[in-house]
């Protein structure tokens, strides 16, 4: 009898750590498969999409295109649910939005954890059904992908929130978050009275960190008193954790909870507390329409059709893109009606200040949380600082970990 | 630290603790019956989904709890008719049983993400006694599954110790062939416990959509149906010391980020390893001691019953 409890208590184990581990790694086996499940032969569908291929960089007759542009298919990877509102909802947005204007046929699988050979698994069998262009869009398939860049040098590798890429067929794509992040700084940084703003983050890397830097810098630049206290919870999505975590910064003192975070479960801790939410990823106010103020939202579509009509024109060049407001793959969401039109119109103009290029919110001079200077007066952070960027500005109550 | 944070974590404490509590009591029956089931995870997102669905639907949280519940108990009897009714590898049957409650929620519940909840079971009031300092908040505003929790607790210590069909599931796990010759059907008490554990596991699930976070995501139970199986271990089968170990693991589970707000410095990594530790270390003080005397696990857990088949 002993023996089969050690043998659950292994069993217990594996699973427990896995499951606290990796947050959703334990619905991976439950990961839906959508619109692929249509392959009928599959070893057709690659042999005859790979000759295609060929053709349409071999010779550039308008015949030759069209072939190639009906041959061309997206496959979009995903880490969590698509359900889920947020960053990966985004992202599917994106994807029906490419499929409808470029008529590409695109399929997706979410909920497929990093760092395993699932991965690999998944974007072999897409493959071999005939799909050309790969997009993964979480940090952690990075280098994974640039392995199967170098093995399928037919097919084209986008890579969301990453930073390496190749010479031929495997590029990178991400947004200036931190422009919206500071927009929506300046709205939170109006809506509170406690001078207390939460901000409930996943882990510290310098993605996080730089949009909590940017909000804060955009509180200030309203609220100059006000501080933002963050904590972490080790997980893109778990509502349950995020909820408490927002929880304890409400409790805390918090009226203003922001959020860097997939879920909307700190929304609604901020409702049911009478407390302004500011959300992410989407517009985020049907969950919680009292608390919603505003957010900082991802518009993947435009990118997505940019890379399918490069791939489909068998031109695809990889670049490292780092798209800004100005070019639509981010952006603010609408403020809520009851904020004060004065600040509306004063995060308004300090968009198209942002977009014209006259403000950047990583202007010197910039201080540290120990009040060391790390920009002089009027320098602007470079993109090399900004993408490593690992401390914390004055005002933030917390710690880089 | 303020006073509201200390008050908000114990809160916490108290509601996390009646989540485990719920869904490893169901563990705890099932087992004490002889059947180890290792499907919670998937029962309580099964419970979850259709609370929130049910929710939905008809509008009514007490409906959508007595869903829920039914619904754990539905699927829970897969594992019971495998495992009691055909004598099936419990451990493989359970491990399935998980696998299959996480997809088939995942599945019914693709048209309901995103949605409002319809119905919400919002926190009692008990007068005077919420409005005690202290104790008013984190005892006397709790959302009502956590008074059902502890009265679930209460009623399954005194049916397991002070009752013939206690006594006659008790015996079910310890030995299945003196049970069934003193009368009693196993097949039937196993089932039984294996349903009951169903339903509580339910309970728990939906508490999560009709109270803690009512809304209704994939991966929205991110392995607590595996805490509540260690539970059951670290409680070494008593319905008490089961309790008193929810009560310290949802500790853990509220402690693990509020700690930030109190200013300590702790990796939320370890604090959620935690319980697990702890069950390993109560594992290993349980095994040193049944050198001496006999372990507190059920003889029979796991152990299929066929008549005339020793």
């Amino acid at each position: 009898m002993r023996k089969r409890i050690l043998a659950l208590l292994a069993v217990l184990f594996t699973f427990g750590m896995l499951a606290t581990a990796c947050g959703s790694s334990d619905d991976s086996s439950s990961s839906s498969s959508s619109d692929n499940s249509s392959s009928s032969s599959s070893s057709d569908d690659s042999s005859s999409s790979s000759s295609s291929d060929d053709s349409s960089s071999s010779s550039s007759s308008e015949a030759a295109e069209t072939e190639a542009a009906s041959d061309t298919k997206a496959a979009f990877i995903m880490v969590a649910p698509i359900g889920d509102a947020g960053w990966n909802y985004a992202h599917d947005v994106g994807r029906k939005y490419a499929e409808a204007e470029t008529g590409v046929e695109t399929a997706y699988v979410d909920a497929v954890p990093e760092g395993t050979s699932e991965f690999d698994n998944y974007v072999r069998d897409f493959i071999d059904q005939g799909y050309n262009v790969i997009v993964g869009t979480s940090f952690g398939y990075m280098d994974a992908m640039l392995a199967l860049a170098d093995e399928y040098p037919e097919v084209v590798f986008e890579h969301v929130s990453g930073y390496k890429m190749n010479e031929t067929n495997f590029g990178n794509t991400f947004g200036r978050m931190y422009e919206p992040r500071y927009l929506s700084g300046m709205v939170a940084g109006s809506a509170t009275s406690s001078n207390l703003i939460g901000y409930v983050a996943a882990f510290p890397i310098p993605e996080v960190i730089r949009g909590i830097n940017a909000f804060t810098l955009g509180v200030q630049a309203i609220n100059p008193d006000a501080q933002v206290e963050v904590v972490w919870t080790s997980t893109w999505f778990d509502p349950v954790v995020e909820g408490d975590s927002a929880q304890a910064l409400l409790d805390k003192g918090a009226d203003v909870i922001a959020m860097h975070q997939d879920s909307t479960a700190a929304g609604e801790k901020a409702e049911a507390a009478g407390a302004r939410w500011v959300s992410y990823n989407t517009d985020m106010s049907q969950f919680a329409p009292a608390a919603y103020l505003t957010a900082p939202v991802w518009n993947w579509g435009p990118r997505y059709v940019e890379i399918i009509e490069d791939a489909k024109a068998g031109n695809y060049a990889p670049t490292s893109y780092w798209g800004s407001m100005a070019d639509g793959i981010v952006d603010l969401a609408p403020i809520a009606s009851d904020v004060d039109q004065s600040v509306i119109d004063q995060v308004m103009e300090a968009k198209a200040a942002i977009i014209a290029g006259d403000l950047h919110p990583f202007t010197g001079p910039l201080l540290d949380q120990d009040g060391t200077e790390v920009l002089g007066a009027g320098e602007i952070m470079d993109d090399g600082a900004m993408l490593g960027m690992m401390f914390f500005v004055e005002g933030v109550i917390g710690s880089t970990g | 630290m303020n006073e509201a944070s200390l008050i908000g974590l114990l809160i916490a404490t108290v509601s996390f603790g009646a989540l485990l509590y719920l869904a490893a009591l169901g563990e705890l029956i099932a087992e004490k019956a002889g059947v180890l089931n290792l499907g919670v995870e998937g029962m309580m997102a099964i419970g979850a989904v259709t609370a929130f669905i049910a929710g939905v639907e008809f509008q009514n949280p007490w409906l959508a709890l007595l869903i829920a519940m039914l619904s754990g108990a539905l699927l829970a009897s897969v594992h019971g008719l495998f495992t009691v009714g055909l004598g099936a590898e419990q451990v493989v049957s359970g491990l399935a049983l998980t696998i299959l409650g996480l997809g088939l929620a995942a599945y019914l519940g693709k048209d309901y993400v995103g949605l409002r909840p319809g119905a919400e079971l919002v926190p009692v009031e008990w007068g005077p006694l919420s409005e005690l300092p202290w104790v008013g908040p984190i005892f006397f505003s709790q959302a009502p599954v956590v008074y059902i929790a502890l009265f679930a607790g209460i009623a399954a210590s005194l049916v397991l110790s002070r009752t013939r069909l206690g006594l006659a599931l008790r015996a079910a796990g310890e030995s299945a062939s003196s049970t069934d010759s003193a009368g009693h059907s196993v097949l039937g008490l196993r089932l039984s416990a294996v349903a009951t554990g169903g339903a509580l596991a339910g309970a728990s699930g939906a508490y999560l959509t009709l109270s803690i976070t009512p809304q209704w995501a994939e991966g929205l139970t991110a392995g607590r149906g595996w805490i509540a199986v260690a539970l059951v271990i670290f409680g070494a089968w008593r319905p008490g010391r089961v309790g008193w170990g929810a009560l310290l693991f949802g500790g853990t589970l509220a402690l693990k980020t509020r700690l930030q707000t109190f200013g300590v410095d702790f990796s939320p990594i370890i604090l959620s390893m935690l319980p697990y530790v702890l069950t390993l270390l109560i594992l290993l003080i349980i095994s040193v001691r049944a050198r001496k005397r006999p372990s507190s696990a059920p003889a029979a857990l796991g152990l299929a019953y066929r008549r005339e088949e020793r």
